[in-house]
């Protein structure tokens, strides 16, 4: 019971982060209908931008929201630059755009920094651990936790509390008809641009602190998880990409946890094939969306 | 206060609308009518700028919207209440109500949340409902209700009793009786011919793109010939 506890924690601190990944990558399909495979950029320049500041030697306090707010403006600056001009174009354009955009960031990375990875020291104590009814807690798990539930209240609160949130879900469910409404499709796509960097932002920090390296390929790994969370709590939904962030999360721990350790490699394998089953029986995903047909 | 000049609408090659030209004064209720596939969503479409027409022109008062964005013409006091309501199902009857004046102030939306509650008694009770749960003639009546949320002076209404049992377009029927008398002016698309002629001023009869017929709705309803012709049975009734 107590070691089920513990992997719970586990699952639920990984979860968090692939949740808040994915729940950004969601709000963008929303809106858009584009997967959006330069999500991971984000975490590619939020893990530069850590870097840069622990060199001039900022603590990980103030590395924090500065990381989350580069990570929102990257991803404004990325809308405006590549996605804008793409705008109604059929779906798979807006994909090869996306695309595009996770091969130049790379390669700029590649090219104007380096290819190898670099260093920065990790937090110490989020290592620590706080023993709880012999469970023992990991203190990153428990802020990752912490943090993940206050950064979906915030979410919560601005998608169903504001004009923008509003507006935004309105858009995601039936964009002409947003329009119709005299919502302006610039400023909700602008808005949602923002609010999907902002969760990347927040998911790389706690990335980044367990990582503890900037590279030019730091965004691909966590990029990939955010989509197939997203994926397996139904594209487009945004409780259903909180819910697979967390099944994703769990999955992955239970299975590092009970495979036998000469199988623990083919944890991701694993984990797809389960993927692959659930689309058997339910295309749609955990959860199913609503949506109109684009006039 | 509309007019549309010469409107040719094009989905690729096809023209689903060929020089259609129209006009709604001040105060008018006007019908378009026509059978499937005559061009009627499609105009609506474009006059609220949900498409690009290639060529033609539409004023909007003194102003040539042709080209405007949809939450440019609807600010100029046009909104589309679209074909099969369209409302937002995820949202609330509440959230879909302030969408549809997210154009206003937070004071003016309180304002006209009261109005179109007091016009729309059953919206007031479900406020806190999904509006996916809402019934047919609910559906509808929040999809104008959202509408109004704007304040437009012309209200295009896209088929408002497509789907509605026989009593809820009874009801559809009176509601534009009443917008009518609050002093909007409407441009209403309808399949049942006959009803939408005898509430409307004037009417236009569109067929394969153009418009066909044109004239007074008493005229038009009087003529048995354009329905044999254009309308068809199914536009007998409601």
């Amino acid at each position: 019971m107590t070691e089920l506890l513990q992997q719970v924690v586990d699952g639920l601190g990984r979860g968090g982060i692939y949740a808040l990944i994915a729940l950004g990558i969601a709000v963008i399909f929303g809106v858009m209908h584009l997967v959006n495979f330069a999500h991971g950029e984000l975490i590619t320049v939020s893990a530069y931008t850590a870097y840069a500041l622990f060199v001039a030697g900022w603590n990980w306090w103030l590395i924090a929201p500065a990381v989350v707010l580069t990570a929102g403006l990257t991803s404004v600056v990325i809308e405006f630059v590549a996605f804008r001009w793409v705008r109604g174009a059929p779906d798979f354009t807006m994909l090869m755009t996306s695309f595009g955009v996770h091969f130049l960031v790379q390669a700029a990375f590649v090219m104007y920094v380096s290819a190898n990875f670099r260093q920065f020291p990790r937090p110490g104590w989020i290592f620590e651990t706080w023993k709880v009814g012999g469970v023992s807690l990991e203190v990153f798990d428990l802020l990752v936790i912490l943090f993940t539930l206050l950064t979906l209240g915030a979410t919560y609160w601005v998608l169903h509390r504001t004009m923008f949130g509003m507006s935004l879900r309105a858009a995601a469910e039936d964009f002409d008809a947003a329009r119709l409404m005299g919502i302006r499709s610039d400023r909700i796509i602008r808005g949602a641009f923002a609010l999907s960097g902002l969760l990347a932002g927040v998911a790389a920090v706690f990335w980044l602190m367990r990582s503890g390296q900037a590279g030019p390929t730091a965004g691909l790994s966590p990029m990939l998880k955010g989509v197939l969370a997203a994926l397996i709590g139904g594209l487009g939904s945004l409780s259903g990409a909180v819910l697979g962030g967390v099944v994703l999360g769990l999955a992955e721990v239970f299975l590092i946890s009970y495979l036998p350790e000469s199988l623990v490699g083919l944890t991701d394998g694993i984990v797809f094939l389960f993927i692959a089953l659930l689309f058997v029986f339910r295309p749609q995903g955990l959860i199913t969306v609503r949506r109109a047909e684009r006039v | 206060m509309l007019e549309v000049e010469s409107l040719t609408t094009r989905y690729g090659a096809i023209a689903a609308i060929r020089e259609v030209g129209l006009t709604v004064r001040a105060g008018e209720v006007v019908c378009l009518i026509g059978p499937n596939g005559a061009g009627k969503t499609t105009l609506l479409s474009t006059i609220a700028g949900l498409l690009k027409p290639s060529s033609g022109q539409i004023s909007l008062g003194s102003d040539d919207i042709t080209d405007w964005a949809p939450d440019r013409i609807l600010r100029s006091g046009l909104a589309l209440v679209p074909e099969h309501r369209r409302i937002f199902a995820d949202l609330t009857v509440n959230e879909n109500l302030m969408v549809g004046g997210v154009t206003k102030t937070a004071t003016k939306r309180a304002e006209l949340l009261n109005q179109v509650v007091e016009l729309f008694p059953v919206l007031g009770s479900k406020l806190g409902t999904s509006a996916g749960y809402l019934s047919g003639g609910e559906a509808q009546q929040l999809a104008i209700g959202r509408a109004m949320m704007a304040e437009p002076q012309l209200l295009l209404l896209d088929e408002p009793t497509l789907g509605l049992a026989p009593l809820l377009a009874d009801v559809v029927f009176d509601l534009i009786g009443t917008l009518r008398t609050a002093g909007l002016t409407l441009l209403v698309v309808e399949q049942s011919a006959r009803r939408i002629l005898e509430v409307a001023d004037r009417g236009y009869v569109m067929r394969s793109g153009e418009v066909v017929v044109s004239g007074l709705a008493g005229d038009l309803l009087a003529r048995q010939d354009l329905f044999d012709t254009y309308l068809g049975r199914n536009a007998d009734s409601a």
